[in-house]
């Protein structure tokens, strides 16, 4: 009897081997002399696997009997996700949490969680999907505890635990549903079997569908799921709140769009509306709870909520536009996101106020290097010209407009005006006298004991100051001379449809 | 030669930055001459029999998303980048000869802001206007904001505060009209290749139901900046808030980025909607005229009187638009032109004897005519113009708006000329108060030193000249106009509300 063998397509998972090993690696370092190089050799392997994914651009293979797939989706996404990991490993140099959890362990666990997004912005079957989706999730909630000296940590992790933990069960509970109407775990099998199998329309299946929507929402902090985002923004160490805030997003709304444009894809009349709502509620609740918020990594989570809400406008339409827009939207919010959050960490470690708007007072004239990324990334977030944030919205409105959903792109004007209100107090913190942000309660994270400064020059330091400034360029770059990146987001959305 | 128009001013901002603080703002000064010989230059190479656009560029932008780079000039913009290099070199000069703080980043500001205004006013693709509409906020929201005056002592705002609102105000406007803008080119390609070239715009047209939404998204934009009447919330605070230097191109130019949106992209594009809701922003004009005239004789503080008289002279500019025939919109931009020389040496002024009196308060001033013959006689130049007073180039404008409105609707025509009366009475007021009666206690009436007489002089000859010679402008603007008012014509020629009598 002859027995074929799958066969394995080694050179398309080459990616997720490379992160696996790295992972090991990085893991045995801990326990070696070869403990110090921990970040470098995490940086190597974020390295080899961006390489590894670029050479397969274009390609858009099936991998794995189809349940992952390739596509220039899935590489745009995963890069955004490797840019931020690598990012992330700069400013926890010399992070506190790293020193408390232990080095190899938590590069490994940030390795692990890269491996879980680029798995999940592959994945093409519900099998997959969940997988993917713990293996990103789980090494998060640990990484969230890491500080293990402050209890807004712990709390973060634990609140990160559960709440997550629900929305994973919430999200497998209706991708039973939609398992059980359709018969299929592969998404086109389950788009064949809607479109087939007279399932339009068929209450369990919206069930399944609303259920998944829930799901996924919980993960992108879409309103009204969000409540966990500041608290676990605030409480985890900054350098994972950056990872998450902008990594996270880029995988699960990967899957967002991949999963609804396309397994979905028959049902799009269902849940386009309600879908249009949650992304209508998410800009509403994000900006309006921005305002006033003294802490900017809770100002950061909320205007996360109002960003998602932006983004989720990419999937509603259902078109390669959208998809694009959403490309779009995830690399320049990736950019603006990093700046923010390396001087965030820069003036945690030279200012006693800690994430507290205070601690940027003053700033133009005390540290211009450290000013300018943030100025520009607070403009870019409002969505002002000049900007990737411009070109970004610009984009997902035409994509929203072209998709007839005008009243969504009105939204998100409307959003952007609120937010104005509390991304530019932080502008006038930083250049104007007299320009605080609006008096709140001082910040606990910020008047937390162990917040005092670590290193008065942290400023100066190259793995804080460079990023910033890079991110901060690249955000402009992409402001003036768009065509790069727009054509980097037209190639990965018309990978999807 | 376009280009060089557009972005000199940014390069001469970059280098700036790097120049040791003392040379900044002679830089910066000779950044704004070398634009303003670039702007005068093009108007000597004008063809002023030419209504279509000159010297164009067209590149190709974003492709993906139908946004081109395009540039040009035609008797609508020509005026107002020649006004917009001659009043920033007004306010850089005036800056560059006072003390600033952080002057390297105070005169790339201002700069900065001369590529974005001069970028709206030659943008020929609407996106590209809207970006630099939009753009042009950014460095006055930091000029405003970091080297503007605290007020809160007087029971006023923070100059963060101020400027604040200021941005929430107009970015209100503004960002609805980015969907306005997307929205536009989508429906009028029609499921084909999209573009927002507003000469295309213009000739796919758009249907009158998309038009009438259209329409008030761009107005609210354009009303804002103006600003006009129920829309000048943020002027009041922004205005006692912002520096001189910066103020002094603001009003005299930012106002007219507005008045100038609607002959550039409201008239051409949604024609029926504009023939349709004519009388609203007519009525939005009158009270504006109206509002901003009483307001005018009613403030003390004089950068108020200032910018109240904007409003009501705003007002006029947009009822001659929206009147809706060649006269009156001839009319407009040659008062818009006019408006800005006038209220920039207005702000001159207002800092010299705000400077001398420690105040800025009408009631504690006076007598400052004694012994400065030569600034008064600046300032009564600049009043008299102001007023509209027959052969002054104000007059010949006032004298076509109201012309086009008559022919078209007498009775918004005779409330208007109320404003005329009013605005005799706040300009010689003005007048009056500062330079005539008694000199305050223990101030010293002085003539004008000569650095400020460097910035005022010129900016006067030009309210001279104009008065003199206003066909420079009016023959050159023309043929663009007649062409502009002849689409709307056109639009509604069914129902020959407009038709040529």
């Amino acid at each position: 009897m002859s027995f074929d063998a799958p066969t394995i397509d080694y050179a398309g998972i080459s990616p997720l081997i490379a992160l696996t090993v790295g992972i090991c690696v990085v893991l045995l370092s801990a326990v070696s002399p070869l403990r110090r190089w921990a970040p470098a050799l995490t940086m190597v392997t974020l390295a080899t696997a961006a390489g590894l994914l670029i050479w397969h651009w274009g390609e858009n293979l099936d991998l794995v009997a189809g349940a992952l797939r390739l596509d220039d989706l899935a590489i745009a996404i995963s890069l955004i996700a490797i840019l931020t990991a690598a990012v992330c490993v700069l400013l926890s140099i010399r992070e506190r949490a790293v020193s408390e959890a232990g080095s190899g362990e938590y590069h490994a666990l940030l390795l692990g969680s890269v491996l879980g997004m680029v798995l999940l912005a592959q994945a093409e079957n519900l099998v997959s999907f969940f997988i993917a989706l713990e293996t990103l999730s789980i090494p998060l909630y640990i990484l969230c505890a890491t500080n293990l000296s402050r209890e807004g940590s712990l709390e973060s992790g634990l609140k990160y635990l559960i709440v997550g933990s629900l929305g994973s069960a919430t999200l497998l509970y209706g991708l039973a549903f939609i398992y059980g109407g359709t018969g299929s775990t592969d998404f086109a099998g389950i788009a064949r079997g809607m479109a087939h199998g007279g399932l339009i329309g068929d209450p369990l299946i919206l069930i399944g569908i609303a259920m998944s929507a829930v799901g996924l929402a919980f993960k992108t902090s879409i309103a009204p799921f969000h409540q966990w985002t500041p608290d676990v923004y605030e409480g985890a160490p900054t350098p994972i709140t950056g990872f998450m805030a902008v990594a996270t997003k880029a995988a699960a709304f990967a899957v967002f769009i991949r999963f609804f444009d396309g397994a979905l894809g028959p049902q799009v009349d269902d849940w386009q509306p309600a879908l249009a709502a949650l992304a209508a509620i998410s800009i509403v609740v994000g900006n309006v709870g921005a305002l006033g918020q003294s802490s900017l990594k809770r100002m950061l989570g909320y205007s996360g909520i109002a960003q998602a809400g932006y983004i989720l406008g990419g999937v509603v339409v259902a078109t390669e536009a959208g998809a694009s827009s959403l490309v779009f939207y995830l690399a320049a919010y990736a950019l603006m996101n990093l700046a923010a959050f390396a001087v965030v960490v820069a003036r945690e470690r030279e200012t006693p106020y800690g994430d507290s708007v205070r601690a940027v007072r003053g700033l133009g004239a005390e540290r211009p290097l450290l000013a300018w990324p943030l100025t520009i990334s607070m403009l870019a977030l409002a969505g002002l010209p000049a900007t990737a944030g411009f070109i970004g919205k610009l984009y997902l409105i035409e994509a929203l407009v072209e998709g007839g959903y005008t009243w969504l792109g009105v939204f998100i004007a409307v959003g952007t005006m609120i937010s104005l209100g509390y991304y530019l107090p932080v502008v006038a913190a930083m250049w104007m006298r007299g320009g605080e942000a609006p008096s709140g309660a001082p910040a606990i994270a910020g008047a937390a004991p162990e917040a005092d400064p670590v290193d008065p020059e942290a400023g100066r330091r190259w793995y804080l100051a460079g990023p910033a400034l890079l991110a901060a360029a690249a955000t402009v770059f992409f402001g003036v001379i768009p065509q790069p990146l727009v054509e980097f987001a037209e190639r990965a959305g018309a990978s999807l449809f | 030669m376009i280009n060089a128009l557009l972005w000199t001013p940014l390069a001469f901002a970059v280098v700036g930055l790097f120049l040791p603080k003392r040379a900044t703002g002679w830089w910066a000064t000779l950044g704004a001459v070398a634009t303003l010989a670039i702007a005068v230059g093009m108007v000597f190479d004008f063809d002023s029999g030419n209504s279509g656009l000159q010297h164009s560029v067209e590149v190709a932008w974003i492709s993906g998303l139908g946004v081109d780079y395009s540039l040009g000039l035609d008797g609508l913009n020509l005026f107002l980048v020649l006004l917009t290099a001659v009043l920033w070199v007004g306010g850089i000069a005036f800056g560059a000869f006072r003390e600033q703080e952080r002057p390297q980043l105070f005169f790339f500001l201002m700069l900065l802001a001369e590529t974005a205004t001069i970028g709206a006013f030659l943008a020929q693709d609407l996106l590209l206007f809207v970006l630099f509409f939009d753009f042009m906020l950014v460095p006055f929201y930091f000029l405003f904001g970091a080297w503007g005056t605290d007020r809160s002592a007087e029971g006023g705002m923070t100059a963060p505060a101020a400027t604040l609102k200021m941005i929430v105000y107009t970015l209100i406007g503004s960002l609805l009209m980015l969907v306005a803008a997307i929205a536009t080119a989508i429906i009028a390609a029609d499921g084909g290749q999209i573009t927002f070239s507003i000469a295309e715009l213009k000739q796919q047209g758009i249907g009158v139901e998309s038009q009438r939404w259209i329409f008030w998204f761009f107005a609210a934009a354009f009303l804002v900046k103006m600003p006009a009447f129920m829309l000048h919330g943020w002027m009041p605070d922004a205005y006692r808030a912002a520096p001189l230097p910066a103020l002094i191109v603001f009003s005299g130019v930012l106002a007219k980025v507005g008045a100038y949106g609607f002959l550039r992209v409201v008239l051409p594009v949604f024609p029926d909607a504009t023939v349709e809701f004519q009388e609203v922003v007519l009525v939005v004009a009158l009270a504006s005229v109206l509002y901003g005239s009483v307001m005018a004789f009613t403030q003390t503080n004089v950068r108020l009187i200032a910018g109240y008289s904007s409003i009501a002279q705003l007002g006029f500019i947009t009822l001659g638009i929206f009147a809706l025939r060649a006269d009156g919109s001839d009319g407009a931009v040659l008062q818009m032109v006019n408006h800005g020389l006038v209220v920039a040496p207005v702000f001159v002024i207002v800092a010299i004897l705000a400077e001398r009196t420690g105040t800025e308060d009408l009631r504690s001033m006076g007598g400052m005519a004694m012994r400065a013959p030569v600034l008064a006689a600046l300032f009564l130049v600049v009043a008299l113009a102001t007023l509209a007073m027959p052969g002054s180039a104000n007059f010949i404008g006032e004298f076509y708006i109201l012309n086009g409105l008559f022919q078209e609707k007498i009775v918004f025509a005779c409330i208007a000329i109320s404003g005329v009366a009013m605005s005799a009475y706040y300009a010689l007021r003005l007048y009056q108060r500062t330079m005539h009666n008694r000199l305050p206690d223990g101030v010293a009436s002085r003539e004008i030193s000569l650095r400020d007489g460097l910035v005022l002089a010129p900016l006067v000859a030009c309210i001279v000249a104009l008065a003199l010679y206003p066909q420079l402008i009016l023959e050159r603007t023309a043929p663009t106009v007649k062409q502009t008012i002849a689409a709307v014509k056109r639009g509604d020629a069914p129902e020959g509300k407009l038709a040529e009598r």
